[in-house]
């Protein structure tokens, strides 16, 4: 097995808002491994972005890193000072946005923008930046890469955009890749080809990949490990596979059953119940508690985390597979 | 681009027409200027001699006619009680504007820097500091502002002159003192009373832009492609809020050449807008018409100049050919 280029090990970030704490990221633990896909999952307001902004070192005010620690190749990022940390910042770990609309400056041209990105970590002449550049946008597939670093951002399709913000994530061979929703603003087709893309790059260069999304299909098709996340909170991770045909946490049972699949075919789709809760007002115990089918009176205690079996965690006390004794 | 020019030019043409026609009826419905201009005890002989004399005697109509006729050659006419031509009255009153424009508009200027100082910070000492400024500038009336700074520094302190515009030298056939150290200590107190209100809009409307450009996500990525944050707010926030700073900039260079009706009183300082105010006193028709032709070509090829520089700034408007106004 690759070793982990990345641990995030109890991770908490909280958001110090006037109207009280946010507890956006509450404990989150995974690994990432070289050449691996991870994928991160869970509904709007469950913590990924702010997980991934937590990795990058971006989290904005009133937000902040109050606990946990996170490895990188050993050393720990939280420790390292500003200028250590913008060193690695698209260098040695990359992030992907979601809209790819708002992720390029529409004033600056692409070439602007991709030779900033190369300039910013390896000096060397423009000319030789720009190089690596249209390199670079060739790699993801874009024609005459040339032409096209004159070009503006407005210039683009949306897919062909996202191609220059994968090409220019991808230009210091990092070793972890967040992609934060990359492909959830563009039309199924182009999400595929973007999808496959960015796989290929990562496992060409034995990148690691966080892929956060909220869509189990996805995740099933890319993700080597999946990690579930609740109200902040990881409840359940482990290989796609396990995860996927033996959910463990009823959180992930109910989120496989709102997937149509092929099988159940005009059958309604389950739907989990209730709402996403409020994160600055959560319920006594297991957040998921109200929504849950299999609470009981156990659930108004905070679950722990646990291993069911080797990489497979959840954190329930009623999970859906069988415990180790 | 050049359709939408012409289209322009034609509609201040139609602006033009409408101004003067509210100029000429405008002054007779106040008064027959022929009352101010001669002596009370001046025989009906001799007022009917200076009526004809100035044109007054024919109908509305026909001096309107007269007018229009006049204007295809660029003769504004002459002025009813200096007796010299309207436009040289103009161009011997534009130096001082200009310069107390440029004075203005250079130390308005520095409100940029300090809006994006308070935009990055909005809750920092400093930050709060140079809003409150901001907020004194914008709400103190400038003829205040004006009275307080010659009683301080004209009177009290004895260290700069609070009326009229010191020495000048001739370039060109035009006075400027801008050159000469008599006329820059003369144009210090009108012009930083001028600049006062648009530094303090400036503040606001740089620090507004800042916080605004701040949260979007290509800040967001340029600092996750590792870029220093000095790039990031300098360039890529920053040419995103110069959009909204131009558009009232030019409104507000427009507002200046056009003359600083109140500065200029207070200050006695002998520009366009003071020209203005007396020849309205003496209800001197050809020169209170032609200080409007004026006014309405400025704001016309400022405007133009506005949309020109937008171009330059913002991509998206360049190729869309800027003609959906
Ligand atoms: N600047 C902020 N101030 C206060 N709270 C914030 C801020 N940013 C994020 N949060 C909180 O963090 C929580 C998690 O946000 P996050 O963006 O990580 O969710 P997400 O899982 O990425 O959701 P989505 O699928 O909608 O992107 C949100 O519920 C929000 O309340
Ligand atoms: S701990 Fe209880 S409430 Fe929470 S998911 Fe498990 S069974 Fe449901
Ligand atoms: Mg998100």
């Amino acid at each position: 097995m690759t070793a982990a280029v990345l641990n995030v090990e109890h991770l908490r970030t909280h958001y110090f808002t006037r109207a009280g704490v946010v507890k956006a990221v509450e404990d989150v633990s995974f690994e990432v491994r070289r050449g691996k896909v991870l994928g991160l999952v869970g509904e709007s307001g469950s913590g990924k972005s702010v997980t991934g902004y937590s990795i990058m070192g971006l989290v904005d005010h009133p937000g902040r890193i109050v606990g946990g620690r996170i490895l990188y190749n050993g050393t720990d990022l939280l420790a390292l000072s500003e200028p250590e940390m913008r060193r690695l910042r698209g260098s040695r770990i990359a992030m992907i946005f979601q809209d790819p609309m708002m992720t390029l400056n529409p004033v600056l041209r692409i070439e602007t923008q991709m030779v900033e990105a190369v300039l910013a970590h390896e000096p060397m002449s423009r000319q030789a930046a720009r190089r690596r550049a249209r390199d670079a946008l060739g790699q993801v597939g874009i024609p005459s890469p040339d032409e096209r670093l004159q070009a503006y951002p407005h210039q683009f399709s949306g897919g062909m955009r996202q191609r220059v913000v994968i090409a220019i994530a991808m230009l210091h061979n990092p070793d972890v890749i967040i992609a934060d929703e990359a492909t959830t603003a563009l039309d199924v087709t182009i999400q595929g080809q973007i999808l496959s893309e960015v796989q290929r790059l990562c496992q060409s260069h034995s990148t690691g990949l966080i892929w956060i999304t909220h869509d189990l299909a996805v995740v099933a098709g890319i993700a080597d490990e999946i990690c579930v996340m609740y109200a902040g909170r990881v409840v359940e991770r482990g290989t796609v596979d396990d995860v996927l045909d033996h959910p463990a946490h009823p959180y992930t049972f109910g989120l496989i059953g709102s997937v149509p699949s092929r099988n159940e075919r005009g059958q309604p789709l389950r739907q989990i119940r209730g709402t996403t809760p409020s994160l600055a007002n959560l319920p006594q115990g297991c957040a998921f508690r109200p929504r849950c089918f299999r609470a009981n009176e156990i659930c108004t205690n905070e679950p722990e985390t646990m291993s069911i079996s080797s990489r497979r965690e959840t954190r329930c006390f009623h999970p859906l597979v069988a415990q180790p004794t | 681009m050049t359709v939408f020019i012409i289209r322009r030019l034609a509609q201040s043409l139609i602006v033009l027409l409408a101004m003067s026609l509210i100029a000429f009826g405008g002054v007779y419905l106040i008064g027959n200027p022929i009352d101010i201009l001669i002596d009370p005890n001046a025989t009906e002989a001799e007022r009917m001699a200076a009526e004809h004399a100035l044109g007054l005697d024919q109908p509305l109509w026909a001096q309107y006619w007269h007018f229009l006729v006049n204007l295809l050659h660029f003769d504004l006419g002459k002025s009813f009680s200096a007796s010299i031509p309207v436009s040289d009255l103009l161009l011997q009153r534009l130096p001082a504007t200009i310069e107390l424009t440029i004075v203005a508009f250079l130390v308005s200027f520095l409100g940029v820097p300090l809006g994006v100082i308070a935009g990055r910070r909005p809750d920092s000492l400093l930050g709060k500091t140079i809003m409150a400024g901001s907020i004194l500038g914008i709400s103190l009336p400038s003829f205040w502002i004006g009275l307080m700074s010659i009683i301080v520094f004209s009177v009290w302190l004895g260290w700069l002159p609070s009326t009229g515009r010191g020495d000048t030298i001739t370039i060109l056939g035009t006075q400027w003192a801008l050159f000469t150290w008599d006329g820059i200590k003369h144009l210090i107190l009108p012009g930083v009373t001028l600049a006062l209100f648009n530094f303090a809009l400036l503040i606001r409307l740089a620090r507004a832009g800042m916080q605004e450009a701040l949260m979007t996500d290509y800040v967001k990525f340029g600092r996750a492609k590792g870029l220093f944050e000095r790039r990031v707010v300098w360039l890529h926030a920053f040419k995103n809020i110069l959009i909204p700073i131009i558009t009232v900039q030019g409104l507000e260079l427009a507002n200046l050449l056009t003359g600083a009706l109140l500065t200029e009183v207070i200050f006695a300082y002998p520009g366009i807008g003071r020209l203005a105010i007396e020849s309205i006193h003496f209800l001197d028709r050809p020169v209170i018409v032609g200080y409007m032709m004026f006014v309405v070509t400025t704001f016309v090829v400022i405007n133009l100049l506005v949309d020109i520089v937008y171009g330059i700034v913002d991509p998206r408007v360049r190729y869309s050919g800027g003609g959906n106004d």
